[in-house]
């Protein structure tokens, strides 16, 4: 059972009271860019081995959306985090580090 | 105008724990920045209540307020003073950035008593209701089976259930069901 903190409310959300909301930290490109950006945009998703970053709605409680980093291997849970954000903190990454050296997601690392 | 009557009128049933549609209660929900003097303000002279801390419920009889997000609060009067409450809050948050509705008619509310009563909700919520990590005072927002739902305590004995109108019915069949004479789990 999937069991994650909401950043929000401070609660521990069984996975029953949440929504999946998919890749966490996809940038749209504005106004002028090319087919190729806004083509990535809509279909090119990560699928790692690995660690994770999501988005997930405490759906059944505050009503939120929060950021979560998994691992898809293990299913460990190594934190969460505010929606207000357009990166992961530095604290969390470092948390990650010093689980699974050398981990890269996207432009993270 | 036509006598407003609650969902399922005062409906009840007694099993391991006491079950109640507690009729019409006046709910306010109220949007806004959480930290503005001027929602507090308008919070106090509704209920007398202070802002609510994080998931906290500072409820007395029917009136009060309740925590739903960090920009929500659920604010509870009795329901024939609900519209003049409404009236002055919407007048004292003129000049915020703030949302007040009337949601009354749009919620139910159960209370479940008796010495069983986190047996019966702990069947139907994915939450830790152990006395330990569940007092008056707080407030949870969660799901009932398949619906949403909010709860809190009244007592050491007795919580107060709300969801939404449409609901009902499936609400108070759910705790029937988990009230039944003999299923007591024994968890808590």
């Amino acid at each position: 059972m999937l069991i994650l903190n909401c950043p929000y409310c401070g609660v521990d959300a069984e996975e029953s009271e949440l929504s999946a909301g998919g890749e966490a930290h996809l940038k749209r490109f504005g106004p002028g860019s090319s087919d190729v950006e806004f083509h990535d945009y809509l279909f090119m998703r990560e699928n790692p081995k690995g660690v994770h970053f999501e988005r997930w709605r405490h759906s059944n409680g505050c009503g939120k959306w929060f950021h979560a980093v998994r691992c898809t291997q293990t299913l460990e849970v190594f934190g969460t985090y505010s929606a207000q954000t357009t990166e992961p903190p530095k604290e969390l990454k470092d948390a990650i580090t010093a689980k699974r050296p050398g981990w890269t997601w996207r432009e993270y690392e | 105008m036509s006598e407003p009557i609650s969902a399922l009128n005062h409906a009840s049933y007694d099993g391991i724990a006491k079950v109640r549609e507690c009729g019409l209660q006046g709910m306010i929900t109220l949007r806004g920045d959480l930290s503005d003097k001027v929602l507090a303000k308008a919070v106090k002279d509704a209920t007398g209540q202070k802002m609510p801390g994080q998931r906290e419920a500072l409820v007395y009889g029917d009136s009060g307020v309740c925590w739903m997000s960090t920009d929500e609060l659920l604010v509870l009067v009795p329901y024939a003073e609900v519209e003049a409450k409404l009236a002055a809050m919407t007048n004292a948050l003129s000049g915020t950035h703030a949302l007040a509705v009337n949601v009354s008619d749009a919620r139910a509310v159960f209370s479940i008593s008796g010495s069983n009563a986190r047996e019966v909700l702990g069947k139907l919520a994915p939450v830790e209701l152990s006395a330990e990590a569940f007092q008056p005072g707080q407030i949870r927002r969660s799901r009932l089976a398949q619906v949403a739902g909010a709860f809190w305590m009244d007592d050491a004995e007795t919580f107060r259930v709300v969801c939404f109108r449409s609901a009902a019915d499936y609400v108070f069949k759910l705790l029937k069901v988990a009230a039944q004479p003999g299923s007591e789990v024994g968890v808590y």
